[in-house]
């Protein structure tokens, strides 16, 4: 793929940008002009390697000019019980009638962009792109480009919302590929505490692209929980960003799983911004047929005294590939940083594929970072001894995949979503099975 | 015990196996009743354990002649989860772990399974908490193991006593034991023998694989085989186990040449 090819493409997906003056034209505008100077990365970029976007090149995708039509109905799969607030985006445009907006404790604010712009135009120019840059990543770039809209969740200082809040994203199928741009901004001032769901699902499988950006901004001694679900269509590209900025002695928790999409590629950077910070992040994919699900994660210890740990879990079948690469930098002066990551994957046939690779980068004295990967299969014995007490060897196999998958599932704090999350994983590791 | 006349369990024939090319089982024979306890002792590397791992399935393991049949099945050709059901049960000398299943939920999954394959009804998880707690009491287990992943994090003792729960829960009619005792003190060895003597009956039988005679001071053998280089070259009672004890095998081998060579 030449360069020449590779910036026409990029320039036809900017050819769809529409002109218009609202309170974020001035940041689209530093967008398109970034994304002009940028192009689309290759398989000889380093941090692209193993992830070809040669099959999403092939596609002209457009901005949806309106949402799809959805009924409520339709939805109904996708709620949470526990979320008293549900955010709904059909083709990246904010849907009124299909969102939940029951009262939330005080100091707790969601809507979207524009529609808090004007009561929290301060916090929003505070943060908004703040966190993640775009000089420097065309699809950041590009989704910047396109700034109209996209969820904002904010916690005042010292306000908790014990409840979880649902960001619900839905792309549904329309005539030709479509190309959405969805946007979450979630603050977390300090003292305060939040718990967030961003769920991207389909209705029907189109093809179509999503190139998301998520930023969080989690204030001294906040507390933020963040649950990050892709069920994307199978013919779809899904690429996203999350930027989390951690002040003094907070904590930033999250769990994020990824089942479907043709090729998905997350990038997850999280700054501890100054000391005492507690990041915990996990992560699962679960893939087959040609699936790609790409991970690249980056925990910065840019101050003293951090706490990190990850585990990432790949189950790949078929002939799926699996890619993480988890990079961890501890600055100069990190003292006293405890980092651990873990990448564990699971083959469950021979055509099946992982890249991981840990990459620590170490510029500090003081600290504990370990990291491990392993990957392997089910274990001939481990089989055997679910057999020998009545199993049949595919439900053996399941029950084994299940239990590789579950030490994820279950650290994500939303008992209705955890309740689907294993559904979902015992009816792939069954229906291999079955196969 | 004993029961005359009872009906035979299992009859192994002529039974030869390898694994990983090379012949470990080299011709076992083998009768076992009703009712019946045997113990299979012998020295490391006789093939005890293998012979275990041959009757419940392992596909580590070829069958190369023989036959064996379990209450007048081919059980050979039965798949392991087929034997499970029809009633064999192989507790592990290395009970494996399995991170991410509850203990509770994989005792149910497997009795469940058993209860299907019988046309009878599953238990609903409540129902199955009752069941299971009497059998906790059967074997002296703490029901705060049924929460734990099973088998993980369990010390050696704690996942034989798990292999025991499991049956006594299933209630198999030809429960083999390999190496049951190995890595359990004293107190823990007390306790599993009075779970396995509670378990055993008239109707079902119980084979032991051990190294160690004192397994069979608290579980008591109606026969004792000695085993060695891949077959069995001595039968007796219990008394050969004490014999065993004081004299150790080469006396069992020097015998079995002797009248080879005659």
């Amino acid at each position: 793929m030449n360069t020449a090819v590779n910036s026409d493409y990029l320039a036809s997906l900017l050819a769809g940008a529409r002109a218009g003056a609202d309170s974020f034209s001035g940041l689209r505008a530093r967008g398109i002009e970034c994304a002009n100077a940028l192009t689309l990365p290759t398989t000889r970029d380093e941090e692209w390697r193993f992830t070809d976007l040669a099959p999403l090149q092939k596609i002209s995708f457009q901005p949806a000019l309106e949402a799809g039509a959805v009924a409520g109905e339709a939805l109904a799969a996708f709620h949470a019980a526990e979320a008293p607030l549900r955010l709904v985006f059909v083709d990246g445009v904010y849907a009124t009638a299909l969102s939940v907006r029951a009262a939330l404790p005080d100091g707790i604010r969601a809507g979207t962009l524009r529609d808090l712009a004007r009561d929290h135009g301060a916090l929003i120019e505070r943060h908004l792109a703040r966190h993640a840059r775009f000089e420097d990543s065309a699809f950041t770039a590009l989704n910047t480009g396109f700034l109209r809209d996209g969820a904002l969740i904010a916690a005042g200082n010292g306000c908790e919302c014990p409840v979880p809040l649902h960001l619900l994203f839905v792309a549904t199928r329309r005539a030709a590929p479509q190309v959405i741009y969805p946007r979450c901004l979630i603050v977390a001032e300090p003292g305060s505490s939040l718990t967030v769901v961003e769920d991207y699902v389909a209705l029907g499988d189109g093809v179509y692209l999503t190139d998301a950006v998520t930023e969080v901004a989690v204030g001294a001694g906040a507390r933020v929980t963040h649950v990050r679900l892709q069920r994307e269509s199978p013919a779809a590209f899904h690429v996203s960003r999350c930027a989390v900025s951690q002040s003094r002695e907070s904590r930033y928790r999250s769990a994020a799983v990824a089942f479907g999409a043709r090729l998905s590629r997350h990038n997850l950077e999280v700054t501890q911004l100054d000391e005492g910070v507690e990041t915990r992040i996990d992560g699962l994919a679960v893939i087959g047929g040609r699936q790609l699900a790409d991970t690249h994660t980056f925990m910065d210890h840019a101050r003293p005294h951090g706490v990190s740990r990850q585990l990432h879990k790949c189950v790949v079948a078929d002939g799926a590939h699996a890619v993480f690469n988890g990079k961890v930098m501890v600055r100069a002066g990190s003292r006293l940083t405890d980092s651990s990551q873990s990448s564990r994957n699971l083959l469950l046939s021979p055509r099946a594929r992982v890249d991981t690779k840990p990459q620590l980068e170490i510029f500090a004295d003081d600290v504990k970072c370990t990291h491990g990967a392993t990957v392997g299969q089910l274990e001939d014995d481990e089989v055997f001894y679910l057999r020998s007490r009545g199993l049949s060897e595919p439900d053996a196999r399941g029950l084994l995949t299940y239990a590789f998958a579950a030490e994820v599932i279950e650290r994500v704090p939303v008992e209705s979503i955890r309740r689907v999350l294993r559904n979902v994983v015992l009816q792939r590791t069954q229906q291999r099975s079955e196969a | 015990m004993i029961v005359p006349g009872a009906p035979p369990l299992l009859e192994v024939r002529g039974l030869t196996a390898t694994v990983a090319g090379t012949a470990i089982l080299k011709g076992i024979d083998l009768s076992v009743r009703a009712g019946e306890v045997h113990a299979i002792m012998g020295p490391n590397g006789s093939g005890k354990s293998t012979f275990a791992k041959v009757l419940a399935g392992h596909p580590a393991y070829a069958v190369t002649g023989g036959e064996v049949r379990y209450r007048a099945e081919n059980l050979l050709a039965l798949a392991p989860e087929a034997r499970a059901r029809a009633g064999v049960f192989l507790a592990f000398q290395y009970p494996i772990e399995v991170p991410g299943v509850a203990n509770s939920q994989f005792l149910r999954l497997a009795y469940n399974t058993l209860r299907t394959s019988r046309g009878e009804e599953e238990l609903d998880p409540l129902e199955f908490d009752d069941f299971v707690r009497e059998k906790l009491e059967l074997v002296g287990m703490d029901p705060a193991f049924l929460e734990r992943s099973v088998n993980e994090g369990f010390s050696g003792g704690e996942k034989k006593r798990n292999e025991i729960l499991q049956m006594a829960i299933l209630e198999p009619k030809l429960a083999i034991l390999d190496e049951t005792d190995s890595g359990l003190d004293i107190d823990a060895l007390r306790e599993v023998s009075a779970g396995v003597n509670k378990l055993s009956n008239r109707d079902n039988a119980i084979v032991l694989v051990t190294h160690y005679q004192r397994l069979l001071d608290h579980i008591e053998p109606d026969y004792v085989h000695v085993m060695e280089g891949g077959q069995i070259i001595k039968s007796g009672d219990k008394g050969l186990a004490l014999e065993l004890e004081t004299r150790g095998y080469d006396w069992v081998r020097a015998e079995y040449e002797a009248r080879r060579a005659a």
